[in-house]
């Protein structure tokens, strides 16, 4: 998926989480995204974090410990 | 198989509790107060004469027919009419009786032609029936004196009172030379439509029912529904199709395949010729009332562009090849296997259909997690109620629905958001404008000034036309009213919902950056019409939220139904008749395909994959391990294929290449898979792209289930034989077949069976239940075997209810210097979503093509005038059409549909989508609107391609195939 897109949709559901009380922020961004992001899309999402992550919104990061990261990813 | 006749009882039944108990003949009958002694006497077996009175309608007592005696009363008063009464003694058939009603009967024949045996109502009249019911032997009158039967008088001079018959509607004849003046036709426009574009025009003798003002019915206001020709008692107003075929002879009881109303029809065929389709009574959506779509557009399923064999072709750019069934399967199996040993197990996927029935839909997700082994399997959910899934199931703890569609006749403010009933969900409409005119208060938040605001005995309270894209903070600034203004129910919020969650919430909302005034300039919408709504709503009695899909499909569609479920629960409308929060679904099985595992992320049930209770369920009778990492939603398929890591998808019922945002993206996506396989009734714009193609079979051609907005399983019965041979559940399972699995259903109530087996909430679902009691709603199983028609009533799915901040956030997609204007679009009443269907059908003479909705002030500054061909402009690309300037849209915002292929609005629409369910934002497009010199390069461009790739070289027929 282009990269501009992952970005935009990472940076939305952090967007949503940055108005949830402090503790609930960076769970809930995980959360979400492990429960809705096929392992391809989360994937690509490490790629951005390993390369230092500068286009996504700070929360992304911070929940990124807490995102599971694929073992492998079959289609590739 | 016969003709269902039902019962008509005269009346409508009385809702009281206390009975009466009176004697009709001789015969002692207890009934509710307030019972008709007409309906008291059909309770008691016994038919009164009648021809102005019908059950779908109150009583009105013009036909003078249904005369009784009541011992101790003076004179012979309509039974219609009169009230039953504890003790009444009542005869129905008296020497006076017989005599005044066999003269009443006299006067209305002596104004009727006497042509019974070539009248296209013969064996369906209500005027004959009752002749021959009085005794009628003979008219004293003749035909020489005033009459509307001839053209001309016996002279030969015109007869002026003679009006010709009106064939102006596609679908039904008027023939004025018929009418008996009883007013069914009239009342039923008023009372059951709710449309009021019938009137009795004239005098006395002179009287004549008329459309409008003398006018053609299809130059009326009529909305073609149906109800004025299922009240006719006579052939005054009848199916055009009665008059070509003749009397139907059986009848099917089955569920319409439009919109997510779910109207029950009896399809009434004479053979395998489907005559015509009329609402049933027993209905419990539609309780008997139908809209122009399900009543009369199914032409589409004899239509010639019908695609009846498989077909396949290597490239896109060859013609198609009609091949056999198992050439077909094979291809596909073989293709599949192929892509996924190259390109791995999760290169492949599907789509299901949501106009597809709950087994059928079953079958495709089973086919992906079984077969394919991977959860790549979506719906167009996807694209209209994903965010109703998300937002419903976090604060509620489940997807849907609260209420049934009964609750509206107990509801007292009615609030309605981003939706259109009157076009999208008309029977619904017409229900809840009845309850309106009973007097319950209406609050509209919509951009536009729908039909719903204001139209014949409705107005709306309050009509916020708010900005495209502010739905969160209009609502969250309602809440901040009836939070600030202390109108919460406290001891509802204390019982039923998280106190602490609510205590954050109110920190929350009450910051004066959420009050109206700080708001007005973001959402456009004056801060005193939001607090009076918000009062009205919070004080108003019983207040029950309808909302559509120009809530879900923003960016913050998920937000959005959060914020109306907060509301919901803030002044404790949930969970009883009257209340609730109830999403109207676009098509006929939107819950159902969700509640049937389609989603990438969940089974059946709504259990999420990374479940192993769940999973286990499965695993152990579909005999696979099941992935537990979710799969890819439409648009990620789509993106992963230009990435070229998917490469094959199969697509039920859906015609992705119009339906969904960003044209080019989806091309892009499509043109980039290895193996299309598109299963559907007519080449549609997706299969342009296809490499297969499965033809499908339509809802009268196949057995099943659909579900409707109520969460209701409404049975689809097999009327007629598949035309392409196999019901799409076969095609499905021979697909599998093909693939190795081992399936072997012999009809789709063992995969209800299935369903019910690994199911919670579908337990005690099975076609048994279903043909005893007509439907129920989900959750059916041991704790509630009849269904559930109100949820959440002690407690919510999840327990407590869950207050969740709301934080308006504006769309990435803003107007500016090059794209002033905001598009908003949506449908209209005679199509159906991309209109493959209805554009298949006579619907065309309401909506030829798409038209451009744009204020008079924006089009003057513009120099556009009515009808004038325009360029309509995004960042993502342009389109023509034809632009009509009408002040139903604010100054900034403009307005289309997206029925129609050539005008292709969806070129026009970006991929900007839901933060939480990626549900595309359709209803807020940056715009420039200009005039056009002629069609769009890419307009002329795509129709060249679409001719192409429908090229077909048909196949010699095979012996034995």
């Amino acid at each position: 998926m282009a990269t501009e897109t992952l970005v935009r949709m990472a940076n939305q559901i952090a967007t949503f989480f940055h108005s949830m009380p402090e503790a609930e922020r960076a769970p809930g961004v995980a959360t979400h995204i492990n429960k809705f992001w096929e392992p391809r899309m989360r994937a690509q999402l490490f790629e951005l974090i390993d390369q230092g992550g500068a286009s996504l919104d700070p929360l992304v990061l911070e929940a990124a410990e807490q995102i599971r990261r694929p073992e492998r990813v079959d289609a590739r | 198989m016969t003709l269902i006749q039902e019962t008509d009882y005269g009346t409508p039944a009385s809702r009281a509790t206390e009975t009466v108990t009176l004697t009709v003949d001789g015969f002692a009958v207890t009934v509710p107060a307030g019972t008709s002694i007409m309906r008291a006497a059909v309770e008691a077996g016994i038919e009164i004469p009648k021809l102005c009175a019908t059950d779908m309608l109150d009583a009105f007592g013009s036909c003078r027919l249904c005369l009784v005696e009541i011992e101790g009363r003076n004179g012979t008063p309509s039974s219609c009419t009169t009230p039953v009464a504890e003790g009444l003694v009542v005869r129905t058939q008296t020497e006076r009786l017989k005599k005044l009603r066999r003269g009443v009967m006299e006067l209305y024949i002596s104004d009727h032609p006497l042509d019974c045996l070539t009248c296209a109502a013969n064996g369906d009249c209500e005027l004959q029936d009752q002749a021959g019911v009085v005794g009628l032997r003979a008219v004293r009158y003749g035909y020489d004196g005033d009459n509307h039967v001839f053209p001309t008088t016996r002279d030969g001079a015109d007869n002026f009172k003679y009006m010709a018959k009106d064939e102006s509607n596609p679908y039904f004849a008027y023939d004025p030379s018929k009418c008996i003046v009883c007013s069914r036709c009239v009342r039923a426009c008023e009372e059951v439509q709710g449309t009021f574009a019938l009137t009795i025009e004239g005098r006395g003798f002179g009287s004549r029912v008329s459309a409008g003002m003398h006018e053609s019915f299809l130059n009326s206001d009529c909305v073609s529904c149906g109800a004025c020709v299922q009240a006719c008692p006579t052939g005054t107003l009848m199916e055009k199709s009665v008059y070509e075929i003749g009397t139907p002879d059986r009848s099917v009881v089955t569920t319409c395949a439009y919109c997510g109303v779910g109207c029950n029809f009896k399809a009434e065929l004479r053979g395998d010729e489907l005559v015509r389709m009329v609402p049933y009574k027993d209905g419990k959506a539609n309780r008997g009332h139908s809209c122009v779509k399900g009543r009369f557009a199914f032409g589409y399923a004899s239509h010639p562009d019908r695609i009846l064999n498989p077909m396949v072709r290597d490239k896109v750019t060859d013609p198609w090849r009609e091949v056999s069934w198992d050439e077909a399967f094979a291809h596909v199996a073989e293709r599949f296997t192929a892509i996924q040993a190259q390109h791995g197990v999760a290169s492949i996927g599907g789509i299901t259909s949501s106009r597809c029935t709950n087994e059928e839909t079953y079958l495709v997700q089973k086919l992906i997690r079984q077969g394919f082994r991977n959860n790549n399997v979506d719906t167009c959910a996807r694209v209209c109620h994903s965010p109703t899934g998300y937002g419903l199931g976090q604060t509620y703890g489940t997807s849907a629905g609260t209420q049934d569609f009964d609750s509206v006749e107990h509801t007292d403010v009615v609030i309605v958001i981003g939706a259109n009933p009157t076009d999208g969900h008309p029977v619904f409409a017409s229900r809840l404008k009845k309850r309106l005119r009973k007097g319950a208060r209406l609050i509209v938040v919509d951009p536009r000034r729908t039909d719903i605001v204001r139209s014949a005995h409705i107005e709306a309270d309050y009509h916020l036309p708010l900005t495209p894209g502010t739905n969160v903070a209009v609502i969250t600034a309602l809440a901040h009213v009836i939070v600030m203004e202390g109108l919460y129910d406290e001891a509802f919020i204390r019982e039923r919902c998280d106190w602490d969650e609510f205590q954050d919430y109110v920190d929350f909302v009450s910051d004066l950056r959420h009050s109206p005034e700080a708001l007005e300039s973001v959402t456009g919408v004056d801060a005193d019409l939001i607090r009076g709504a918000a009062r009205l709503y919070a004080t108003g009695g019983n207040g029950a939220i309808y909302y559509g899909l120009g809530v879900t499909e923003h960016s913050q569609g998920s937000t959005t139904v959060m914020a109306i479920a907060n509301l919901a629960m803030l002044t404790g409308n949930i969970g009883r008749p009257g209340v609730g929060v109830n999403p109207l679904r676009g098509q006929n099985n939107v819950q159902g395909a969700c509640d049937m595992g389609s989603f990438p992320h969940e089974l059946p049930g709504y259990r999420h994959v990374s479940g192993d209770e769940v999973r286990d369920v499965y695993e152990e009778i579909w005999g696979v391990p099941i992935s537990s990492e979710p799969g890819l939603r439409i648009p990620n398929m789509l993106d992963a294929a230009v990435e070229g890591t998917f490469k094959g998808i199969y697509i039920q019922g859906e015609d992705i290449l119009q339906s969904d945002p960003n044209t080019h993206h989806v091309q892009a996506g499509l043109a980039a898979m290895d193996c299309v396989v598109v299963h559907d009734l007519f080449l549609n714009e997706t299969a342009n792209y296809a490499h297969v193609f499965l033809p499908g079979s339509t809802f009268l051609e196949k057995d099943g289930t659909f579900t409707n907005a109520e969460r209701r399983i409404n049975r689809v019965r097999e009327v007629i034989a598949p035309r392409n041979g196999l019901a799409d559940w076969e095609v499905t399972q021979r697909l599998a077949q093909a693939m190795g699995l081992d399936w072997s259903y012999a009809h789709p109530t063992e995969i209800m069976d299935e369903i019910a087996r690994t199911t919670p909430t579908f337990t005690g679902v099975s076609y048994d239940l279903l043909d005893e009691v007509g439907s129920v709603q989900w959750p059916c199983n041991e704790k509630a075997p009849l269904g559930t028609p109100v949820m959440h009533i002690d407690q919510f799915v999840r327990g407590k209810g869950r207050f969740i901040r709301t934080e308006y956030v504006a769309t990435d997609e803003r107007t500016g210097p090059r794209f002033p204007l905001l598009l908003t679009t949506g449908r209209i009443l005679s199509q159906y979503n991309v209109g493959a269907q209805t554009r298949r059908t006579a619907n065309v003479i309401w909506h030829e093509q798409d038209i451009l909705e744009i204020h008079p002030h924006d089009a003057e500054q513009r120099g556009i005038e009515e009808g004038d061909l325009v360029t309509l402009t995004s960042r993502a690309g342009e389109t023509t059409l034809k632009a009509t300037l009408t002040d139903r849209v604010s100054p900034g915002v403009v307005y289309t549909t997206f029925h129609h292929p050539d005008t292709q609005a969806n070129v026009i629409t970006t991929d900007f989508s839901d933060w939480a369910t990626n549900c595309p934002e359709y209803k807020v497009t940056a715009v420039q609107v200009a005039r056009a010199a002629h069609r769009s390069e890419w307009q002329e461009e795509y129709s060249e391609h679409a001719e192409l790739s429908r090229r077909i070289i048909e196949r010699e027929p095979i012996h034995g195939d």
